[in-house]
């Protein structure tokens, strides 16, 4: 199969690439397309002008689109054919890339030709007609409309390279990846926190994960599954870094207390305490949950302003305002659906007393706390346990790889 | 001995007997058990059915079950569509030309005040599409149809059936008995709107005891076998998890090498034909689209019985009607609804092919037929 593009040319948003920090933005949407491309080795990336072009190698470009598309900060991507700076070149490959289009009804268009390179012997303005006339002879389909074409060919000829492209296919938008500083994530097995993750770094923050396992209240599938929640994010992040907190210890002496119905504002607690030791080693600014106001008792206004001041870090709740329906819509598109609704338990819906609490008390929630002398104790192991894992967007392969070793499968009995 | 009875069972492939035996070994664990030996187990049973939803053409692995064989597979499609309906549709429509493991569920639902439209096919063992349509009813629930007969290797228009059925009764589904067809005539299952697959493994070199229904996201069924939940709760019973692995395998191997095998086994049929040919007391049935490793003919005036055992005298096996009918002296069903005599219908004899043929082999067994017809020339419409 020949290649029918020869690059994809990646555009930044305005607002985001604006003033002193565009150097910085620029170098982090490179690095954040170097590592989404990581699995494809021969796949280069050029920084250009305010522009990212990325030169597939052996790959189709319609392999990367969709790969792409994820990238933070970027507004759209276009497939660019990429020829000589000559006129008749310059056709050829707009009549290709119509040809490719497959028009089935009338199409308007218009062209839009830049001369950077002076030494091209037409000007903008002489070279629209040129690359315009042959193909308005050529497809009889291609109607000129230069108000409100339904696509534009846009053509830039340059000292050595004429670049030629006509879709543009909507990016995700945000903010490069990074450029907005790192915050922890408190990743749960369910449908939210990876949406509120994605939201994060959709907005430019590096994420971390972390997670609280108490085996064996909760299964290693519950584990696997967290981790395939943390590798989905990878996929978007480039990488990610999963923090497990052996919590086990904590949850049960806090069910030595006596106190069932704050039982959950106890542990949440306990939670944000071993996410602040850990962010503060990680040098991460913020918490991020996936909390979203009044969805469970947890999550009150009252629960979450007890819970809150368990730390000095700021909470990040990019979904506290969002509908049920609009995240499910959000978790199914970043496809961390299915597998959040996996049955496995994790440590939050275990010990779940028959009414909790959705108005605790502060001052008996800092009573109990002060009366369990070895809590301080056991939050700092907890966070010295931490197991940390490392994952990388495309991993999920190698992974599987290394679990069925594990489990005795071989790849080959397949 | 030459074996030319594919269509009934294959050789298990050695990579198939390898992966069978060292899953065995080393995996004793219950799938449904949550300790790592069984999460193994649950583990290799779900690479299988991604593997085998690959070989489907990219499938969905959850759209795919595992069960006993064919058989199992067929009732549970025909039956499973129509227990515990609550909608007051009673209606199913197949063919006379169906397996015995849907013609027979069919025959079992009349019993229990289901009705049933079976559609004949034409002169030559293919049916008419606009047939299958006519007998379409309001309170149709099922139309099943299978893919490549087993007796005369007739491909059916299945693609045209499922594609016009979702335009013009798009609330009746379609199940497709795919044994004989799978890796022998491509088929695109969604193109096909098909909406049930049965799939057995040991037509194509894998294990026996292993079949697979494609069961289209969406569509319930009410299972046959109560107890765990195995199976999406559709088929209760602890997991042949080695075998399902080997099946995986075997679906995987013929899917690959579908074309190359086609290819072949075509050059192959054409070969047989011509020797078949050379007998004018032999009639080839001749379907308008054959399937690459079926020949069938009939010899009026014999029983099958009688060629097949004298072809195994002389060294090769062949096939009377299907294994699963070869023991019952009647006419064959097919070949009766086909218009055929019953003297005919008698006679039917399928040679079937397999990976291991070569045109050498197709020369043995002309040789082989020779010497039978010789044989049995002299006999015809006299030894009953």
């Amino acid at each position: 199969m020949t290649k029918k593009y020869d690059y994809l040319l990646l555009r930044f948003g305005e607002v985001s690439l604006k003033g002193r920090n565009r150097a910085r933005f620029e170098k982090a949407a490179v690095e954040h397309v170097r590592a989404l491309i990581r699995p494809y080795p021969d796949v280069k990336v050029r920084r250009e002008f305010g522009r990212i072009y990325v030169d597939p190698g052996s790959q189709q470009v319609e392999t990367l689109i969709p790969i792409l598309t994820n990238v933070f900060g970027m507004n759209s991507l276009s497939p660019v054919r990429a020829v000589q700076p000559e006129l008749g070149e310059i056709v050829r490959a707009s009549e290709e890339l119509i040809e490719a289009m497959e028009l089935k009804k009338e199409t308007t268009f218009k062209t839009n030709v830049r001369r950077v390179w002076k030494g091209f012997p037409h000007s903008s303005q002489e070279s629209n007609p040129l690359v315009a006339t042959p193909l308005l002879k050529r497809f009889p389909l291609l109607k000129v409309n230069v108000r409100d074409p339904e696509f534009e060919l846009r053509v830039e000829i340059r000292d050595n390279i004429a670049y030629i492209y006509g879709e543009v296919i909507p990016g995700v938008g945000g903010f490069p990846l990074g450029t907005n500083g790192k915050a922890l994530l408190l990743l749960s097995g369910g449908i939210d926190s990876p949406v509120a993750g994605w939201s994060a770094l959709r907005r430019g923050l590096e994420v971390e994960c972390i997670h609280f396992h108490s085996y064996p209240f909760t299964s290693d599938k519950a584990k696997e599954k967290v981790i395939d929640l943390a590798q989905g994010l990878a996929e978007y992040a480039g990488k990610i870094k999963l923090h497990i907190v052996p919590f086990t210890e904590v949850q049960t002496a806090f069910t030595q207390m006596g106190q069932d119905n704050l039982m959950i504002t106890l542990m949440r607690r306990a939670m944000l305490r071993i996410s602040t030791k850990v962010a503060e080693r990680e040098k991460a600014l913020a918490l991020i949950t996936g909390e979203s106001l009044g969805q469970v008792a947890s999550q009150t206004l009252s629960s979450m302003n007890v819970i809150e001041r368990a730390t000095e870090l700021p909470i990040l709740r990019p979904l506290v305002m969002t509908d049920k329906d609009e995240i499910i819509r959000l978790s199914r598109q970043i496809g961390t659906y299915e597998t959040s609704i996996l049955p496995y338990e994790d440590c939050c819906t275990l010990f779940i007393p028959k009414s909790p609490t959705t108005n605790p008390n502060l001052r008996i929630v800092n009573k109990v706390e002060s009366v369990m002398p070895t809590l301080e104790q056991l939050i700092q192991e907890a966070a010295d346990g931490t197991e940390t894992i490392e994952l990388f967007a495309g991993g999920s392969v190698k992974r599987r790889e290394e679990e069925d070793a594990k489990a005795e499968i071989k790849q080959e009995w397949f | 001995m030459l074996n030319f009875d594919h269509a009934a069972s294959t050789p298990v492939h050695p990579d198939v007997i390898r992966t069978i035996a060292e899953v065995m070994q080393v995996h004793n664990g219950n799938p449904s058990s949550i300790h790592r030996n069984g999460e193994a187990s649950a583990k290799l049973l779900e690479r299988s059915r991604e593997v085998c939803a690959g070989a489907l053409g990219g499938v969905k692995p959850e759209e795919i079950i595992f069960t006993s064989g064919a058989t199992e597979s067929n009732n549970l499609a025909v039956k499973g569509m129509l227990l515990g309906r609550s909608d007051g549709r009673r209606h199913i429509v197949t063919t006379t030309i169906e397996h015995a493991s849907v013609y027979e569920s069919c025959k079992q639902m009349e019993q229990l005040g289901f009705e049933v439209t079976y559609v004949k096919p034409q002169l030559d063992g293919t049916l008419s599409p606009e047939d299958i349509f006519a007998a379409v009813r309001k309170d149709t629930v099922l139309v099943s149809v299978m893919h490549v007969n087993n007796e005369t290797g007739a491909v059916q228009p299945v693609t045209e059936i499922g594609r016009q059925l979702k335009k013009i009764q798009p609330h009746v589904r379609f199940h497709v008995d795919g044994v004989q067809g799978f890796a022998q005539v491509p088929l695109d299952l969604r193109e096909a709107g098909i909406d049930l697959y049965s799939l057995s493994a040991h037509k194509l070199r894998g294990p026996r005891g292993v079949g697979l229904l494609y069961i289209r996201e969406g569509i319930t069924l009410f299972p046959l076998l109560s107890g765990g939940d195995q199976e999406q709760g559709l088929r209760a019973g602890t997991e042949n998890v080695a075998s399902i692995v080997g099946a995986a395998k075997a679906f995987r191997l013929v899917s690959e090498s579908r074309t190359e095998r086609a290819a072949k086994m075509n050059l192959l049929r054409e070969q047989i034909i011509e020797a078949v040919n050379q007998h004018p007391t032999l009639t080839v049935t001749n379907p308008q689209h054959p399937s690459p490793h079926i020949v069938h003919f009939t010899f009026p005036g014999l029983k099958s019985e009688v060629i097949l055992h004298t072809l195994e005298g002389l060294g090769a096996y062949v096939s009377a009607q299907s294994a699963c009918s070869a023991k019952t002296e009647k006419p064959s069903r097919v070949l009766l609804s086909m218009g055929r005599t019953s003297e005919e219908a008698l006679s039917g004899i399928r040679i079937s092919l397999g990976d291991e043929h070569e045109a050498y082999d197709i020369q043995q067994l002309s040789k082989i037929l020779h010497q039978a017809i010789d044989v049995l020339q002299p006999l015809e419409g006299r030894k009953r």
